[in-house]
């Protein structure tokens, strides 16, 4: 009888540790083959979908490219400063990321404009100081509006439209980008719950080997 | 049996308790239930569930004293907006706040909700006096 106990006890102690096997988040986006040769043998590689190079101006007027953010992992979001509807929601929410993170030199937050007539670089700068965000780790972004909602969709965010009172509709999607630019989350920036997922997740994020480079 | 008793005379006690609810109760509860409604459509995106406002480009509605000296001037912020700057709660905000084109008493209803929420405790504001207070904008 002792023994079976121990047997179950042991059993259960094996089960609890597979339950704690690390989680990794999925990788998003189309994906393609490459072969490649190497040492005259012919190797199949996964090619992931990936952010492609782009460049804008953030709140500071310094120039943002892809290669400003190569060695961090981010959160993009697309917003505009007079935005009525649901970018107070989201900016609140993604004060909490940015709280989380700022001390973290290899971590980001873009946000791109899609209202760049208005948001000009002196508007995101005043809008960047009363959110009360200092720093360079949270960026606000002016580039063209065509670039800007071209990007959009790279990010897997529908494209902004523009309805008949030329108010803005869009998602209110926070993306996590890792340091291949590969989309590894998409999450709801107006609810508190699927942004604390998103904080947990760059926690799980930032334990990757590739990420830690 | 004794057990009945006891529910049904205490049943008894809290009907007649509500039913003496004084008619002003009941319009304040009336307003205040509809206001939370049209404050989570039309305000919370921007104030907040708990009126907290962002950072220093939204106010908050917790500041008592700014709501009761404005007290007047409320209805006129709701329905036409608010340009300019605003000091409260310690900061000064500068954005503009979009007009809200409702009708008298949904204006009543949701001024009922945000001056009797968030700490703050000014009583029932009737459409009435949101009536006196538009016909005073400026």
């Amino acid at each position: 009888m002792k023994n079976l106990l121990n047997a179950v006890v042991i059993i259960a102690l094996f089960s609890a540790c597979k339950f704690n096997q690390q989680k990794t988040l999925p990788i998003y986006g189309n994906r393609s083959t490459a072969t490649k040769t190497i040492n005259g043998q012919t190797e199949v590689d996964t090619v992931y979908q990936t952010i492609p190079p782009f460049k804008f101006i953030n709140q500071y007027g310094d120039s943002v490219s892809n290669k400003n953010v190569s060695n961090s992992i981010y959160v993009a979001d697309f917003f505009f400063t007079t935005c009525p509807s649901i970018c107070p929601i989201m900016q609140r929410n993604m004060l909490t990321v940015y709280d989380a993170f700022k001390a973290d030199p290899n971590f980001n937050i873009l946000s791109y404009t899609i209202d760049p007539k208005h948001d000009s670089v002196n508007v995101l700068k005043k809008y960047a100081d009363k959110l009360g965000v200092t720093g360079k780790s949270w960026l606000f972004l002016q580039g063209k509006k065509e670039e800007t909602y071209q990007l959009a969709t790279n990010y897997l965010v529908s494209k902004p439209q523009e309805d008949a009172k030329q108010q803005y509709i869009h998602d209110g999607l926070f993306i996590l980008v890792d340091k291949q630019q590969r989309i590894r989350g998409s999450y709801d920036g107006t609810d508190p719950k699927q942004v604390n997922q998103l904080i947990e997740d760059i926690k799980t994020l930032k334990t990757e080997p590739d990420q830690t480079k | 049996m004794k057990l009945k008793v006891i529910s049904g005379i205490a049943l008894l006690l809290m009907v007649l308790l509500y039913a003496c609810q004084s008619e002003d109760d009941l319009e304040f509860k009336r307003y205040y239930t509809t206001g939370n409604v049209i404050y989570q459509n039309k305000c919370q995106n921007c104030h907040g569930a708990n009126g907290q406002g962002l950072s220093a480009l939204i106010p908050p509605l917790t500041d008592s004293v700014y709501l009761k000296t404005n007290k007047t001037n409320l209805a006129c912020y709701v329905k036409y907006g608010l340009k300019g700057e605003v000091k409260l709660a310690g900061k000064t905000f500068n954005d503009a706040m979009p007009a809200n084109d409702m009708a008298s008493v949904d204006i009543a209803e949701v001024l009922t909700y945000i001056t009797n929420s968030f700490g703050n405790k000014m009583g029932v504001v009737t459409s009435q006096q949101v009536d006196a207070d538009l016909a005073k904008c400026k």
